[in-house]
């Protein structure tokens, strides 16, 4: 019997070229005559382009070429925004290299193309641009007033949208408790760990573009709609990628420009971004201000929620940037029952970054502000902010359960998932010492946050996506072929840069064919190979391209057991197929997979209607999302004499469903708390008044290392999705939605007793101490 | 990277390595490159020459020389933080040393480099103010001595000349008596110091009988909290060595960044000025 190899630790085979920099990175990449391109870019977040003059620049020593905005106008086409959340949404062209008018510092104004980088550094200092400055429109609510200097003619508003469910007027009618409070989401920087690079050649007909994209498979389709290339002739080609976190789910202005470059000037020509340039130019995250209000009995269930977003868009639309927040439109409401829902967003222009998907997209926002909003409803009501999610959430028998919102959550535990993080965490001694130390008039306070977090993950139901008007489907692609010698090769339309699918990968068609995980390897990522794609975010992945797998390894072993009974003259149903090879029922005769990939590929003896091969394709598309759970608790220590905050303890119990690979969840659990917990109390990116982001390096935009963080408790439960074969839910995103509220719960439990009711994120020492030094006084 | 072009050479004795520098008055002395580097790769420093000090072992070495240690210029942090002349000689060096950057960055960066770099928000330079150490420079004159209170001039500024390179500093010895502690407070554990406190402090029967206070990043240059330093003299361990630290602001002019404004900075210099101080006389 071979063991299961679903569940299994097992170390990741993309680890050991990783580390040991055998890598394809895309700035790493060459090709013979290879030139580099550096792009000027904008010192004003808002102006009008009186001139460019790039002749002095072309004189320079080792510049092959220099252009402005002006002469890839007639070619550039407008990046493209694939979610047109309403019918009247504006989306506003947006041009790769600014002609007229520039909207956000950093903006491509012009680019050089020279032999090496330090010459096309050293030539973008003698571009001369005479700008012509226009207001900065920095703040969301100063660009909705109506003499608000506008970023683009027809003003400062990208859409508007209400949903509603149930009869929020007579929720609020009387409620014993309305909980009205405002959060701000603030702006945040991606800082996936390799930057972005781009590298374009051409042999006069087609064009090769690697990228350190998520999206291969989107990039290529959208660059020939956007070029006019036609899209036969474009390949793409995502090699190693080192994270993105969302912000590589994106059409570049950097991408469309290096593509058009080769095609100018018939050469290779390679972008790599610093870290600064990527600060101000990768897409931003977050950006909202959330105003939330919930309407409860005074037992503490939860009658009603309504809430108004203002999502600040940045100066243009990008992929998906107004879909963002829409993501979490139907999540506010969470894991909680109620009889009404609300739900508003208006997506605001501003002359700043554009904003668009970072871990969670959409989901992250909601559960910060519904997570919260439930802590202020038990500290109004003095219950324990368990018992008054206990009393509104689904219960486990309640499943599938629909919500006010409109979804149906296939499956879920949340009182195990509870019960097993409050005996990890200790809950009740340390609110025993919390109130000791109240008691005494500790300096160090101590306080304690919850969250039980949901997310819908597994985008998308194609179905769906229709409905919400998005631009694309939801399924995912994958081939299995076997190979003469019995190897297999997975082709997956998912496209990793950190998951580490080639092993999760793996492990699912090892228990699907029988075949050893060793012989098994995953091809992703250029569109020549992996013809068929819908690439990686949204946690999913497994959820989608995996069962894509399993259903490609299922026709495979169709095909395989007609091959078999042919061979074995029986019946195909008198086959039993187990570890890897088909028995005839009741014998000793028996084909293994390998013996009949092999007898495939010679054909010397194939029944009829049965082809030279074994390889199969499958698509998948779910019905529904799939919805992880999980409860996280946080402790932390707030000295009060210096504001300074340290996260004492963190028991995370995540249930994502099945469990493919232990490690590889756990490894995106401990990152993504990681990450959240960096939104609660360290990045920020800020923007001064006139629109300059005044984070543009590490020193000024904090990043946690390891040093800044606890080690993390975590544990599971395990409820299996319905929605999908494998039982799997998605674990990409799990961690940074769940900590960032746990974590801003905890500060303000232990800041409650001085009346205070909230701290803006990132927490950082001096605003706790201001809000604390605002109450001494 | 991608800097502006650069000449750089690489002098074989400090002599040489002086006359490159005179010669050019925008020639930079490249030590560990652990500012200089990223000053480079921003664009934001435009030197025509670099001089690489880095072979020359005139500057290497931590040696106890009696009544004082003598630290090199080139020696790395990580030097300084293994020397055991450091650990019995002038602990507090080793204690702020520990708290430079991250253990990568202080196997490349050097003492001499941080100082001469004189940045306020570095570890290095409230911590040799405070222990009264003397920077000796040397030029095609010959060496020059200068004590920390005369070395930092600005932001970013010493007193040493074009054409002197900082050959090392001298850190006196403590006498008896003496306990010593480094409070840094930052965000992340790899960031520069919203506020540091160096102390040493000296005790006898109970009492504190000499206070020696360096703030880092509380001004353009470091400080010396004296007032505090007076108010410390002879006070007993308690109470009274708070209201002593509440001077520890005074004659400040701390800046104001994006962690921090100058009212928050002076309550966390007094704060953490009492922290240092218990801590440095053993009362934690």
């Amino acid at each position: 019997m071979t063991v299961q190899e679903v569940g299994q630790p097992r170390k990741r085979k993309e680890d050991a070229r990783l580390l040991t920099g055998r890598t394809q990175w895309t700035d790493n990449l060459t090709r013979p005559g290879l030139l580099h391109v550096m792009f000027l870019r904008s010192p004003m977040a808002h102006a009008r382009i009186a001139s460019v003059d790039v002749s002095a620049a072309r004189g320079m020593p080792g510049v092959v070429a220099a252009f402005s905005g002006q002469d890839f106008a007639a070619e550039q086409g407008s990046l493209p925004c694939a979610w047109p959340v309403t019918e009247d949404i504006v989306i506003p062209d947006h041009p790769p290299m600014a002609v007229d008018e520039v909207r956000y510092v950093g903006e491509a104004v012009a680019c050089v193309v020279a032999t090496d980088r330090y010459r096309a550094a050293d030539a973008l200092d003698a571009i001369e641009v005479d700008y012509e400055p226009l207001p900065a429109v920095v703040d969301m609510n100063e660009a909705l007033a109506s003499d608000s200097a506008k970023v683009h003619e027809a003003g400062n508003k990208a859409f508007s949208v209400t949903i509603t469910s149930g009869d929020i007027e007579a929720a609020f009618r009387d409620a014993p408790v309305v909980i009205d409070r405002t959060y701000v989401q603030q702006r945040l920087i991606p800082s996936a760990m390799e930057p972005r690079a781009v590298m374009a050649d051409t042999d006069g007909e087609s064009f090769t573009v690697w990228s350190s994209t998520q999206i291969p498979h989107v990039l290529r389709v959208m660059l020939a709609v956007v070029t006019g290339i036609p899209e036969h002739r474009i390949r793409v080609i995502a090699p190693d990628v080192g994270g993105g976190f969302g912000s590589k789910l994106q059409v570049t202005a950097e991408e469309v420009l290096c593509l058009l470059l080769a095609r100018k000037l018939g050469k290779p020509v390679k972008w790599g971004e610093s870290r600064s340039e990527g600060n101000l130019t990768v897409h931003h995250g977050r950006d909202q201000i959330q105003h939330v209000r919930l309407a409860a009995d005074s037992d503490g269930r939860v009658r009603g929620l309504q809430v108004g977003l203002l999502a600040d868009m940045g100066a243009y639309l990008m992929l998906v940037t107004p879909g963002i927040p829409m993501l979490g439109a139907q999540m506010f409401n969470a894991i909680y029952k109620m009889d009404a829902y609300e739900f508003g967003c208006t997506g605001v222009f501003t002359t700043k970054m554009p904003t668009d998907a970072y871990r969670g997209a959409g989901r992250p926002e909601a559960t910060f502000a519904i997570e919260r909003v439930m802590d202020e409803l038990a500290a109004e009501l003095g219950m324990d902010p368990i018992e008054v999610r206990r009393r509104n959430w689904i219960r486990h028998e309640e499943f599938p359960y629909t919500t006010i919102s409109g979804l149906t959550y296939d499956s879920g535990n949340y009182e195990a998932a509870t019960e097993k993080a409050l005996a990890l965490f200790g809950y009740d001694k340390l609110r025993a010492e919390q109130a000791d130390r109240r008691d005494r008039g500790d300096p160090v306070q101590l306080g304690i946050g919850v969250s039980t977090f949901t997310e819908m993950c597994g985008l998308a139901p194609s179905r769906m996506l229709g409905e919400a008007n998005y631009g694309a489907g939801g399924w995912e692609h994958a081939s299995v072929r076997m190979l003469p010698t019995g190897k297999v090769e997975v082709i997956t339309g998912t496209s990793p840069h950190g998951q580490g699918h080639v092993t999760s990968w793996s492990q699912i068609v090892s228990d699907a064919l029988g075949v050893p995980f060793d012989d098994i390897t995953v091809l992703h990522g250029d569109t020549a190979i992996a013809h068929k794609g819908m690439d990686t975010y949204g946690s999913r992945s497994l959820v989608i391209g995996g069962v894509a797998v399993v259903k490609a390894c299922d026709k495979v072993r169709e095909k395989a057991r007609r091959l078999a009974a042919h061979l074995m003259e029986c019946s195909p149903d008198d086959l039993d197929f187990a570890a890897g090879a088909f028995t005839v029922r009741g014998t000793e005769q028996s084909r293994t997979i390998q013996e009949l990939a092999y007898a495939a590929f010679t054909a010397h003896d194939l029944p009829e209607g049965v082809e030279a091969r074994l390889d199969s394709d499958a698509t998948f598309d779910p019905d529904n999302y799939s919805f992880p759970h999980g409860t996280h608790l946080c402790a932390v220590e707030v000295d009060t004499e210096t504001g300074m905050v340290k996260i004492r303890s963190y028991v995370a119990v995540d249930d994502v469903g099945t469990v493919v690979n232990p490690l590889i969840v756990e490894g995106q659990v401990q990152g993504g708390i990681a990450q959240g917990i960096a939104q609660a109390l360290f990045e920020e990116a800020v923007y001064d008044a006139e629109g300059n982001l005044l984070t543009t390096t590490m020193a000024d935009y904090l990043l946690p290392s390891a040093a800044d963080l606890p080690n993390f408790t975590l544990d599971r439960t395990e409820t299996p999705a319905t929605s999908n074969p494998l039982g799997v839910k998605g674990v990409g995103e799990a961690g940074t939605i769940a900590s960032t509220p746990a974590v801003v719960n905890a500060i303000v439990d232990a800041l409650r007793p001085y009346g205070i009711h909230d701290i803006r994120m990132p927490c950082t020492p001096e605003r706790v101490w201001r809000a604390l030094e605002g109450v001494r006084r | 990277m991608i800097p502006a072009q650069f000449d750089y050479e690489r002098p074989a004795s400090l002599a040489e390595a002086c006359q490159a520098l005179a010669e050019d008055d925008e020639a930079k002395v490249l030590a560990g490159g652990q500012s200089l580097l990223p000053l480079l790769r921003l664009r934001l420093a435009y030197p025509t020459k670099l001089v690489d000090v880095g072979r020359l072992d005139e500057l290497k070495g931590v040696h106890d020389r009696g009544d004082h240690v003598f630290i090199g210029a080139m020696a790395t942090h990580d030097e300084v933080l293994r020397a055991p002349a450091v650990a019995s000689g002038c602990p507090l060096v080793a204690m702020a040393t520990a708290h430079v950057a991250d253990p990568a960055i202080r196997h490349r960066g050097t003492f001499g480099g941080s100082l001469a770099h004189a940045d306020p928000a570095g570890d290095l330079p409230a911590v040799v103010l405070a222990l009264d150490g003397v920077l000796v420079a040397r030029s095609a004159q010959g060496e020059r001595e200068i004590p920390a209170a005369d070395f930092f001039v600005d932001y970013l500024e010493s007193s040493l000349a074009q054409g002197e390179i900082l050959a090392g500093v001298r850190i006196p010895k403590p006498g008896e008596g003496w306990g010593f502690h480094y409070e840094k407070f930052h965000r992340t554990a790899q960031a520069w110091a919203i506020v540091g406190v160096a102390a040493a402090v000296r005790r006898s029967n109970g009492a504190i009988t000499e206070a020696r206070l360096g703030l880092t990043n509380m001004g353009a240059t470091p400080l010396r909290a004296h007032a505090t330093e007076a108010a410390l003299r002879g006070v007993e361990l308690g109470d009274a060595v708070r209201q002593a630290c509440e001077q520890a602001a005074d004659g400040t002019s701390p800046p104001s960044d994006l962690h921090a404004q100058p009212d928050y900075r002076r309550h966390l210099a007094r704060v953490l000025t009492h922290r240092a101080v218990r801590t440095a006389a053993g009362s934690p």
